[in-house]
């Protein structure tokens, strides 16, 4: 066995959980799927004091469609469960689609939603994904609960707003717009290897032009990234492919930060932003217009 | 030193009561305090997938698992397919089409295809392959592991 010795908690309750929580305080560390965590501690890149197992507490794992259309997902709820849910696949294709891009069947059994939101890989899909449609995360503690949207809640690389004594506890998706399109695209060294790069985007259209088009980029940086230049130069016009290619070359140079490693250079890598974010969205408009 | 922790697991139908420091990982568990060492552990970080499981009847990677994280659950490991003089088919498909030189990811390759097959009684070569996508073989190249899966689920069809 090779992680360091740690306290281990299991309870059956939130309430349970987040007392446990706050009695830890920073000796404590929630264990979601531990798809992450355990490989982490594994390697003893990760030795926390405790660990407060949430894979008892049913109340956690859910998808609930709600009243407004949008969807709630709890934070245990498994990567298989949201990629093979009827709801998911009808209502948020994109969520399916991009979930089905991480790791191995094996790992996604296990890994769970809100896991990957709270860990903040900054070459994980979830969190790129809940950036980009807008996700509101409930974080419980003994104090009560708080709203916050993902692209405040993650703030650097492994890094979120969550406190020590708080739990993730649920993902809301808001109901994508009518005439909307989403694409997922990345490049990869292996099936189900981390990216290198990816880029994953939303697009609106009002007739022959672009209403509102969003593309978040991650495994290029510290967070994942939202862009500005699509929407900036896309709004209100007619996507031809010069535009798209000129938002493509703009976002490549200037709105992403990839680094260099034995995969590939940080050139290497601004190219496949480039290359992708043109995928994603040519295929997001085509996927619009239907 | 941790508290010790006592599990309940029901491993290829037997149940175990077990006490166990937290960080035991589940594969050490298996292989260890239960001697089932058909499960094999390869990388101890979840890429490789020799140490393929299954939990509740999904594959799981049992080194990214800690034992105490299976209280209450349902384990099968490769001890559970067949026997000696009774293979089990995906076992034998394995064996005709030669898919395995030295044999040590061939219980995580087992594992993972049993239950991709249990959902997927046709696979096409693209598909077979894509269901393999999360275990390393270092000897074969993989052309017989798919050709293997593929006639695993015509014997099943059969069976």
């Amino acid at each position: 066995m090779k992680p360091a010795p740690f306290d281990y908690y299991a309870p059956t309750t939130v309430a349970e959980a987040v007392e446990k929580l706050a009695e830890l305080g920073y000796a404590g560390k929630v264990l979601a799927g531990g798809q992450s965590l355990i490989p982490a501690m594994n390697f003893r890149m990760a030795r926390p004091g405790a660990l407060v197992d949430l894979g008892k507490i049913k109340e956690l794992a859910y998808i609930k469609p709600q009243a407004d259309g949008s969807v709630a997902i709890g934070t245990m709820t498994r990567d298989t469960a949201v990629e093979e849910d009827e709801f998911i696949r009808k209502n948020f294709p994109i969520v399916a689609e991009t979930v089905s891009y991480i790791a191995h069947k094996q790992i996604r059994n296990r890994g769970s939603f809100g896991g990957a939101i709270a860990h903040a890989d900054p070459a994980a899909q979830i969190p790129a994904l809940a950036v980009l449609l807008d996700a509101k995360l409930k974080v419980l503690s003994t104090d009560g609960e708080r709203w916050e949207d993902a692209v405040d809640f993650i703030i650097g690389p492994f890094m979120t707003t969550l406190e020590p004594q708080e739990l993730l506890a649920e993902v809301v998706i808001p109901p994508l717009p009518a005439n909307c399109g989403c694409s997922y695209q990345q490049v990869s060294r292996q099936k189900g290897g981390y990216a290198q790069a990816a880029a994953i985007a939303k697009v609106v259209m009002d007739g022959d032009k672009v209403k509102d088009a969003q593309v978040v980029l991650f495994s290029v940086g510290e967070t994942p990234i939202r862009t500005e230049q699509p929407n900036k130069v896309l709004a209100g016009m007619v996507p031809s492919t010069e535009l798209i290619e000129s938002v493509a070359e703009y976002v490549g140079a200037n709105e992403c930060d990839p680094g260099t490693d034995l995969h590939g250079t940080e050139e290497y890598r601004r190219n496949l932003v480039k290359v992708l974010v043109r995928r994603a969205l040519l295929d997001a408009i085509e996927r619009a217009k239907k | 030193m941790a508290n010790k922790v006592k599990i309940n697991v029901t491993v290829n139908g037997t149940q175990y009561e077990r006490e166990v420091e937290p960080r035991l990982l589940l594969s050490d568990f298996i292989r260890k305090d239960l001697g089932l060492t058909g499960t094999h552990v390869g990388c101890e970080h979840g890429l490789c997938g020799a140490c393929t499981i299954l939990m509740n009847g999904q594959a799981v990677r049992s080194c990214t698992h800690f034992a105490v994280m299976a209280d209450g659950a349902d384990i099968k490991t490769v001890e559970s397919l067949g026997t000696m003089d009774n293979l089990h088919p995906i076992q034998e498909a394995f064996m005709e089409k030669h898919a395995l030189q030295c044999g040590f990811c061939t219980p995580g390759f087992l594992m993972t295809a049993v239950e991709y097959l249990e959902g997927n009684p046709n696979p096409t070569d693209e598909e077979a392959r894509e269901a393999i996508d999360g275990n390393f073989c270092r000897c074969t190249g993989y052309e017989n592991i798919v050709e293997a899966v593929k006639l695993a689920a015509k014997k099943m069809a059969d069976h």
